[in-house]
């Protein structure tokens, strides 16, 4: 009988035997930024445990408090470690509130997109002829519109269908729509051209020979093996799909000011930048800055370590 | 004096859990004007010892200890050494010729260029140089090919450029790392003549790297069998491949399929004999045995294939016959190969008798039923049950996502929906053992299996339906010999005790020849000729099979 030497392990043994863990170990950008991502996603969606305020009950605010500086400053005050903004509230919940509305729109979107592109991708890849060119000719149309051009026509589109009362209420739903809708198109060709790979492989003959169906093949068989590739771009894409959001709120057709985003917020601080209130714009667009960065340092670690074609 | 000294060589890898030993203490000398082959199976550390003779490790792997000397020199002394030799002294030939020419420069550039690092000529000097070159590889109307780029020539004829690029700077050795093996036969005997030639008329030392033992028998002087990074012998080629020392060249050189006779089975020396294992074919009792009936269980009428390739192009003139107007018949029980070069059909017939692929035009018959017409789905589900297919890549043929009780129980599941977890799990314990595999195989991923041991997967899977016909399309072609006799033990044992019907399919004559009953010899997507194996080898009749007899790489060639 042949023998095959290593034992089956557990599964945090095979976490940590796999070549994943050990690259993750031995890259300090790697770990930086997930640390950091951690920190922001859990003060971010924890944001009600680690604030000592909350920015959005007008009972705790103070007009009193209005404009105060940094704490560092020689104006600032120990209770607001950023300052506050023009209404009194705390800069630094603010931002974390603000940044679960991005995070919650950035990842809704970013999976909205996914399924869309990854569906009609692999449906293309795997069934060819017209419907694959129809699908593919689609994604070349919109590519060549511009992602925020795209957002802010749904936007608008949007804004003439629904009621003005309805219009606060959904404005969060349209604007998840507007970005997946503006961001598909790299999910589907990337997962398109991994599916052509895919297909023409052995394993799947196989299991055509054995009567397997089409849907079974597509989804049990070659999606788990296209979603490396796919899930790279998708890190990227929720990188910009974060900045997206922050853009359609900056320019006023994003998340209504009641429950400000970072985009929100940077717009409000944009006002009082030449006032000498440089703090209000200044802390959310970094705290914006370094998600983004963050992400995308991930992203490039997970292209590097899930590509086999740079593997040492 | 041997001109090439390889002293205790070490090559370690140094790998994330632990040192691998790629060659450990390896010493061969090679004398101006002999062949050296050096022989072993994927991950014997033949490439490596190639490799570091030039010092073309790659990282994390180094040169441990030992030291290499050419002529009077240690190429490993002083580093500058090996970029004065490599090139120059040293001529290299690589596997695949598509991939070592540079294929956006003509190959007179890429001549001028080698010729020109190297001596001291002018441009016109140089040209006339590779024409003269290109000519002594034969290399017919050198003057205007020169201006050719790699993709206007043939694999072998790119080969021979590959070759004369290695020789433009009068190499006194010459290192071949499986120069034929991306090859078709007609075309690797060409160049091994070529090889030979070429080693008398200027007396070089060459070392041929190669996994196959025909090609040993053929060109070698003297061969070196390496095993897992150990030098297991070397002598003279005739006396290690008839009368071998060590065991491991013994069972080397008994997996090899010889050309001139039927055996029954091929004598596995290492692993083997432990165990008696008769019968122990588990499935045997869940097994629905048909007694063999005297029919044909396939019938080919006039089978074609045509690719257009072009979408705007539908009906032109573009289209690629890939199957001719094939017709033969497979009768029950029998094995039948079907034998010939790269492009020749094979595959495709293959694939249009499992249904991959509809023909252009022709009707396939299974149990005297037209397969070829059947449209509805659940009418071709009883005939997918009955044929299936063993591939020829066992790294592809596999979903590296699945564990392999879940790859094993995908047919079983799907034929029969509402079998019990529990005879499932045994139904999938008695593929595994009669495929030779452990019951703890089953929880494991395929990454973690051997090429041999995922073949053994593939056969469980394509045998957990009960098909009545295997088609078998090169299963071994990617197997070492010692793995590719015990795969085809296997086959042997299973088609005799459960009745099968076998395609095979394969480009290697002698490895045909052990496993079918009769044979069908294709070209250019056309039948040439079917006869029994026996006669088809003893008395051919048609001109392209006699070609192939001929060229065909003979181990036996060294007997005589």
């Amino acid at each position: 009988m042949l023998q095959v030497d290593n034992s089956a392990l557990s599964t945090w043994g095979r976490i940590k035997d796999s070549d994943i863990y050990y690259s993750f170990i031995k890259s300090p950008t790697a770990i930086i930024s997930s640390v950091i991502l951690f920190i922001i996603f859990f003060c971010s969606f924890f944001v009600e445990l680690v604030t000592p305020y909350n920015p959005f009950d007008p009972s705790s605010l103070s007009l009193m408090d209005a404009f105060t500086p940094p704490s560092w400053t020689d104006d600032g005050l120990a209770k607001f470690i950023l300052g506050t903004d023009g209404q009194g509230r705390d800069l630094l919940s603010t931002i974390l509130y603000g940044s679960r509305i991005s995070l919650i729109v950035g990842f809704s979107a970013i999976i909205f997109s996914l399924i869309l592109g990854v569906g009609l991708g692999l449906t293309a890849g795997y069934f060819g002829g017209k419907y694959e060119m129809i699908v593919m000719r689609l994604t070349d149309v919109q590519l060549t519109v511009p992602s925020i051009l795209m957002a802010l026509l749904v936007d608008g589109i949007a804004r003439g269908l629904i009621s003005r009362e309805m219009h606060d209420e959904m404005a969060i739903y349209v604007l998840i729509f507007a970005i997946g809708i503006s961001e598909w198109p790299q999910f589907a060709r990337v997962s398109r051209a991994a599916t052509l790979v895919e297909k023409n492989k052995d394993y799947i003959s196989a299991s055509t020979i054995i009567g397997v169906s089409n849907i079974i093949i597509m989804f049990k068989h070659i999606l788990p093996n296209i979603l490396r590739p796919v899930l790279v771009i998708g890190t990227i894409g929720l990188a910009l799909a974060i900045i997206a959001e922050s853009t359609l709120s900056f320019l006023g057709v994003g998340v209504p000011p009641t429950t400000p985003s970072l985009g929100t917020l940077i717009r409000l601080g944009n006002d009082f930048l030449f006032s000498g209130e440089w703090w209000i714009t200044f802390f959310p667009a970094i705290f914006l800055v370094v998600l983004a960065f963050s992400i995308n340092l991930l992203g490039d670690w997970m292209r590097d370590t899930l590509n086999p074609k740079l593997k040492k | 004096m041997s001109f090439l000294k390889i002293n205790n060589l070490s090559v370690d890898y140094q790998m994330r859990k632990e040192t691998v030993y790629a060659a450990k203490n390896v010493n061969i000398e090679v004398n101006k004007g002999e062949i050296l082959g050096l022989v072993g199976e994927s991950g014997s550390g033949k490439s490596t010892v190639g490799n570091a003779i030039i010092n073309l490790i790659d990282e994390p792997g180094k040169v441990s200890s030992g030291s290499v000397i050419l002529g009077e020199i240690n190429i490993y002394e002083d580093p500058k050494n090996i970029i004065k030799y490599r090139g120059k002294k040293i001529g290299l030939i690589f596997q695949d010729p598509q991939t070592s020419l540079n294929p956006i420069l003509t190959i007179g550039e890429q001549l001028i260029e080698t010729i020109q690092t190297h001596l001291k000529l002018s441009k016109k000097e140089a040209k006339n140089k590779s024409i003269s070159l290109l000519k002594e590889v034969g290399i017919k109307d050198a003057e205007n090919r020169f201006n050719n780029y790699p993709h206007q020539f043939s694999g072998g004829m790119r080969q021979r450029v590959v070759i004369s690029l290695a020789l433009c700077c009068e190499p006194e050795l010459l290192i071949a790392d499986e120069p034929t093996t991306a090859l078709d036969v007609s075309i690797q005997s060409q160049i091994l003549d070529l090889i030979k030639r070429l080693t008398k008329e200027r007396n070089l030392a060459v070392i041929l790297i190669t996994h196959d033992m025909g090609v040993i028998a053929e060109t070698a002087d003297r061969v070196a069998v390496m095993k897992s990074g150990n030098l297991v012998e070397i002598g003279i080629t005739k006396e290690i491949l008839t009368n071998p020392k060590q065991n491991y060249t013994k069972s080397l050189v008994s997996s090899v399929p010889p050309t001139n006779k039927k055996i029954s089975r091929f004598v596995i020396i290492e692993k083997e004999n432990k165990k008696n294992k008769q019968n122990n074919i588990k499935i045997l009792n869940r097994w629905t045995k048909k007694e063999i009936i005297e029919q044909d269980l396939v019938q080919i009428e006039n089978l074609s294939k045509s690719f257009d390739d072009n979408f705007f192009t539908e009906n032109s003139k573009n289209s690629i016959m890939a199957v001719n107007n094939v017709s033969f018949d497979i009768k029950e029980g029998e094995s039948f190969g079907l034998v010939g070069e790269s492009g020749s059909g094979k595959s495709t017939i293959a694939k249009m008798i499992v249904n991959l692929f509809k023909p252009s035009s022709g009707d396939i018959f299974f149990d005297n039923i037209c397969i070829t017409q059947i449209k509805k789905n659940s009418e071709m589900m009883k005939f997918r049950k009955q044929i299936q297919m063993i591939f020829q890549d066992p790294y592809s043929s596999l979903n590296g996502r699945l564990k392999v009780k879940d790859i094993i129980s995908e047919p079983i599941k799907l034929h029969n929906p509402s079998i019990k977890r529990i005879d499932l799990d045994n139904y999938i314990f008695d593929l595994l053992e009669s495929v030779e595999l452990t019951q703890n195989s089953a929880d494991r991923y395929p990454h973690e299996f051997s090429g041999g041991q995922r073949q053994r997967i593939s056969i469980a899977r394509a045998l957990a339906t009960q098909p009545r016909l295997l088609v078998c399309d090169e299963p071994t072609s990617a197997l070492d010999v010692s793995i590719q006799a015990q795969i085809l033990n296997l086959l042997k044992d299973l088609q005799e005790q459960l009745n099968l019907t076998i395609l095979f399919i394969s480009h290697d004559l002698p490895v045909v020849r052990q496993m079918c009953d009769r044979i069908g010899v294709l070209k250019d997507g056309k039948l040439c000729e079917i006869s029994n194996t026996e006669e088809l080898f003893l008395k051919p009749q048609h001109d392209y099979t006699k070609e192939l007899l001929h060229l065909m790489p003979k181990i036996e060639s060294i007997y005589n």
